[in-house]
């Protein structure tokens, strides 16, 4: 009986000891290396950013800019702007893909998921071979007219960076939206319509409703996104247009005025981490 | 306006795909017409071409006296309850019940009269302030009848109504709808099921539909004692049918003579011989057939038999037996002759 007892414990004990070296170390030791990585290569650079900020008079200095506070406004409105739009056009687009039954629907829908692959700067590219000073909307013009230049020259004035921002974040607020409304029942659209209710009252009544925690969700995230978009506005070379992101850029790279850079950078992350944060309250509550 | 629905020859397809092929029916008005059929029938497009949301692909459609074969869902007045109750799930119960006449523009003082109104005919009054979520499926496929009845329509349509209810409470509000329809003798219900329990206990009159084509169209009584076609017999009550020849006096099955009415059959002629399981009696009677049990099962208050005679399988349901013949024993089987039909050879087409 001992020698039985002996023979099995032996093989098993290496195992035995390896669990118990293994409890031994503390859980958090294995999130040291991750941590490590991370704070070597995302979190201290940050760091030395806010450090950075930090300097002597900085914030007031950058806050009392014309610049600034012309940028902030500016990143703002184009945001808001861009988000009100992608979300009318959005839900547009979204109900006539999902209830509109014509042919290719589902097509469509496949090539939205596509479409959030591409590169915002694609976008800009392919309006400003449209709508560009040389592009074909403006060739058209000067050929038929004879005229010099052709009329279309707001791609480089704010509207053409909101046209540019709209057609690229509007497929981030049809996803989601495309989502609920596969999850909806069509029965109440075919009860409410029994009852008496017309095609504008079922939208306001029974799809809104239905599509706001989709809606909200993608409207945050089509926020945070313009917030901090680079490219769209570097593409269309809008004169004028300058955003948070762009002040950071011509202030550390074009002024080596790294302080002011550091600050306004701060204040974008600020507002970009604020928002983040509301999205992600409202896509728990989306289920998304 | 009167209620009533009158279907004229219509037909609806999906490319060549025909799934309501030339129907002609008429719902009076105040009368519970179901429509019974198995899957695929054609009984829900029927009721959807009477809703608006399938456009046929030619005859009319008639609510009351007017032809709404063009007119869109909300102009023509109906109520409608589907299998999955489709309520709001924002809205609240007492909400959910007011959407039609909101939808309808009546008047804002009237609305919360009729709202408490069709609750309290359901007896969901005391769920007015809950969400959908809130109720049980009973529950919710009452406030979707309150929904429905709210608008005070002319023409109620039911599609499956009680599909998703488990048996127990699927008994009960078979007995709340017939008692809603006691209540509301003017509106004309359109009843659509599979379910034949439901369409005997509630109907009066039930239209059988099989392959997009109406079958037969009766009252419950018509249609299990005398159907017109072999599916109308198997589909209602699942009855024997025994191919047989008929003769001067009766049928003869397998080289039995049988005696039962003919209704005119021609002597020599082969017709199928309908009787219901439950009409046909263990041992010695009229009409008697002798056979070996291929099978027996216990239903509880009964037993129902399977028995090889000639080469045909005949169904028995007979009052639960102290002692279970053996399989492979040999027993008699008889009937009544009135309980017997003939149904003609070929009738089944359609």
């Amino acid at each position: 009986m001992a020698s039985a007892t002996t023979s099995t414990a032996a093989p098993a004990r290496p195992a035995a000891a390896r669990r118990e070296r293994s409890r031994t170390v503390p859980g958090w030791v294995w999130a040291l290396p991750p941590v490590a990585v991370l704070g070597l290569v995302f979190l201290y650079p940050l760091g030395l950013v806010v450090q950075e900020s930090l300097a002597p008079g900085a914030y007031a200095s950058v806050f009392a800019s014309a610049s600034f506070r012309d940028a902030l406004l500016t990143t703002v409105w184009l945001a808001l702007g861009a988000t009100v739009g992608c979300l009318v056009l959005g839900f547009v687009l979204a109900l006539i893909v999902a209830f509109v039954p014509f042919p290719g629907a589902k097509a469509v829908s496949r090539f939205i998921d596509v479409f959030l692959s591409f590169p915002s700067f694609l976008i800009t590219l392919a309006l400003l071979f449209v709508y560009g000073t040389v592009g074909m909307a403006n060739g058209l013009w000067t050929g038929a007219t004879g005229a010099a230049e052709g009329p279309f020259h707001f791609l480089t004035t704010p509207w053409g960076v909101l046209l540019a921002e709209i057609t690229y974040f509007t497929p981030f607020v049809m996803r989601p939206l495309l989502a609920a409304f596969s999850q909806l029942d069509t029965a109440q659209l075919e009860v409410a319509s029994s009852l008496g209710a017309r095609p504008a009252r079922i939208v306001r009544r029974v799809i809104l409703p239905e599509a706001l925690p989709a809606l909200a969700a993608g409207g945050s995230l089509v926020l945070v996104m313009c917030l901090n978009e680079f490219g769209i506005v570097l593409f269309t070379g809008a004169k004028g247009v300058t955003t948070l992101p762009m002040l950071v850029y011509s202030k550390a790279i074009l002024e080596s005025d790294y302080a002011a850079a550091c600050v306004v950078a701060v204040v974008n992350v600020a507002i970009s981490v604020g928002l983040y944060g509301l999205y992600r309250v409202v896509s728990k509550r989306a289920g998304a | 306006m009167t209620s009533g629905i009158r279907f004229d020859a219509v037909s609806v397809a999906y490319g060549d795909t025909t799934v309501l092929d030339a129907l002609t029916l008429t719902v009076e008005p105040g009368e519970v017409m179901a429509l019974l059929g198995p899957s695929g029938s054609g009984k829900t497009t029927a009721l959807r071409t009477v809703a608006g949301f399938v456009r046929p692909r030619s005859g009319r459609v008639h609510i009351g006296d007017r032809d709404v074969t063009d007119l869109p869902p909300y102009k023509r007045g109906i109520g409608m309850v589907v299998q999955q109750y489709a309520l709001f799930p924002h809205l609240r119960v007492d909400e959910n019940v007011a959407f039609g006449l909101k939808a309808r523009k009546h008047p804002r003082a009237e609305i919360p009269g009729r709202v408490a109104e069709a609750l309290e005919m359901t007896g969901m009054a005391a769920y007015a302030r809950r969400h959908p979520r809130e109720l049980s499926g009973g529950q919710q496929q009452r406030v979707a009848i309150a929904r429905a009845l709210a608008i005070r329509p002319d023409v109620l349509l039911l599609d499956e109504p009680l599909s998703a209810l488990d048996a127990q409470l699927r008994s009960g509000m078979l007995a709340e709808l017939a008692r809603l329809h006691r209540e509301l003798p003017d509106v004309s219900i359109l009843y659509v099921t599979h379910d034949q329990v439901e369409a005997l206990t509630l109907a009066d009159r039930i239209a059988v539909m099989d392959r997009a084509r109406l079958q037969d169209c009766g009252t419950p009584q018509e249609l299990y004692r005398r159907p017109r076609t072999e599916f109308t017999a198997s589909f209602v009550g699942n009855a024997n049918l025994l191919p047989v020849r008929v003769t001067a006096g009766g049928a003869e099955l397998a080289g039995t003579a049988l005696e039962l009415p003919t209704d005119g059959a021609a002597p020599g002629s082969s017709a199928t011989l309908c009787v219901r399981p439950h009409l046909v009696g263990l041992g010695a009677g009229p009409n008697a057939l002798t056979g070996r049990i291929a099978e027996v099962q216990w239903r509880g208050a009964t037993h129902r038999l399977y028995v090889d005679v000639g080469g045909h399988r005949v169904k028995a349901d007979v009052r639960e037996l102290r002692e279970t013949p053996p399989l492979g024993s040999e027993v008699t089987l008889h009937f009544a002759p009135e309980d017997a039909v003939l149904l003609a050879a070929g009738v089944n087409d359609g």
